[in-house]
């Protein structure tokens, strides 16, 4: 499994992130829980996710979730 | 804005904290959450334990029980207060000011000024702004600022966006000319087309509190609150911050002409720690040069948080010696602000319980 897709499951692993093109708008991700996977993520990775990309947009897809870790260089395969 | 001032100091501060303090554990049952999702959070954003004053307690006796200890300790003489600076979202009354209900308190002097002005996480500064303008007078010599807030009344024990972080508390300042004083450095934005990004709908002119306004309904995110309590848009309000705080401290340092890495300490207002850690990653400051610990062992009490900061973290090296300290609040308004400030040889800096 993907890193970012086993750390999603450890955040809420009553939902089956495969199944969603939108984890905003689909409700499986809320403000709090952004802020526990950029926590984990900088954890994770060694990085600081900044503050102003904390926003909805980055967080709908485990692709936006990889080209906001790619914008510190991280690459996730 | 940006502001200067000259021949100013802060000669002491004393934070007042209600004894009373309950953990983030024994509220956990009331917010509409799993356990195992708050227990994460509160390790994130640092939620601890937090301070909550008694039923019968207002900002004004915080206050008085703090300047009389002052008084009591020889640090301020009744006669010598010129003028009462009250920063509060939370008075006493709609009408009179608590400043003034502290003046008669006290039995201070009729020949001062006394003042109440609304403000809340940039509190400290528009105080201190205040208190350093009030010293242009010549027959203003010492300013006593209060910053006082109880807004654990105001907001939902049904709300977890807010309940955890909230404390009361209140803190006294004392401002005084001084001709030795470096310059201070500050400056100032505010954006009222963002008005409602935090804010209690009812009990002003608007929509007074009402059977109506005060029942409790459940919001998008799982909350309970009623239009009485303070309710905060949380997304709008980090995000806010993260964008406009560090180049306003970018802002300032070139403003008073110095580097970064000159400023021993940066003493933020403090919403929560993850938000501290974020803004402190972004300026590339260690997160000991910028605590972030308020919230965890008392609370956001709003503009109360950086003299607490001040107290709690620093406290007696400030009466020992002198540090270069950047200020900064943001929030109510909103509002941000901050300030670059010589900090030192206080005659007081310490923390007391209610």
């Amino acid at each position: 499994m993907n890193k970012i897709a086993s750390i999603l499951s450890e955040i809420r692993p009553e939902f089956d992130f495969t199944a969603s093109e939108d984890f905003i708008n689909d409700g499986l991700l809320d403000s709090f829980d952004m802020i526990s996977l950029v926590s984990e993520l900088d954890k994770t990775f060694s990085i600081s996710i900044d503050g102003v990309d904390i926003i909805p947009e980055n967080f709908r897809s485990i692709k936006t979730i990889t080209d906001l870790l790619a914008k510190k260089g991280v690459t996730v395969s | 804005m940006n502001l200067k001032f000259k021949n100013k100091k802060i000669t002491g501060i004393l934070t007042v904290l209600p004894s009373k303090e309950v953990s983030f554990e024994d509220e956990m049952e009331n917010y509409n959450f799993s356990k195992e999702q708050s227990a994460k959070l509160k390790k994130i954003m640092g939620y601890g334990s937090h301070r909550i004053v008694d039923e019968n307690v207002c900002c004004s006796d915080l206050a008085v029980a703090g300047i009389n200890y002052l008084i009591e300790r020889g640090h301020l003489k009744k006669e010598e207060i010129d003028a009462i600076v009250m920063v509060t979202q939370t008075p006493d009354y709609i009408m009179p000011v608590t400043s003034i209900l502290i003046q008669g308190k006290l039995d201070l002097k009729k020949d001062m000024y006394c003042v109440d002005v609304n403000q809340g996480c940039a509190g400290y500064l528009v105080g201190l702004h205040q208190a350093f303008m009030f010293l242009e007078q010549e027959t203003v010599n010492k300013v006593v600022l209060v910053n006082a807030d109880i807004l654990t009344r105001k907001v939902s024990k049904k709300d977890r966006n807010s309940y955890p972080l909230v404390g009361d508390g209140a803190s006294i300042t004392i401002v005084e000319k001084d001709t030795t004083s470096p310059e201070i450095f500050s400056n100032i934005k505010v954006d009222g087309t963002n008005w409602d990004a935090l804010m209690i709908p009812a009990g002003g002119m608007r929509l007074p509190i009402s059977p109506e306004t005060g029942v409790f309904q459940e919001d998008d995110k799982g909350n309970i609150r009623s239009k009485d309590n303070l309710v905060m848009k949380g997304d709008a309000v980090f995000n806010f911050v993260q964008t406009e705080v560090p180049p306003m401290i970018n802002d300032l340092v070139t403003y008073a002409g110095v580097e970064m890495d000159t400023i021993d300490y940066f003493m933020f207002h403090q919403p929560n720690r993850f938000m501290l850690q974020k803004l402190a990653d972004k300026m590339k400051v260690s997160y000991d040069r910028m605590p972030n610990n308020v919230v965890e062992h008392f609370g956001n009490a709003s503009g109360v948080t950086i003299p607490t900061d001040i107290t709690f973290n620093l406290g007696q090296k400030l009466c020992d010696n002198e540090y270069m300290v950047c200020l900064a609040g943001f929030g109510v308004g909103l509002t941000w602000s901050s300030m670059l400030i010589k900090m030192g040889k206080l005659d007081f800096c310490e923390m007391i319980n209610y």
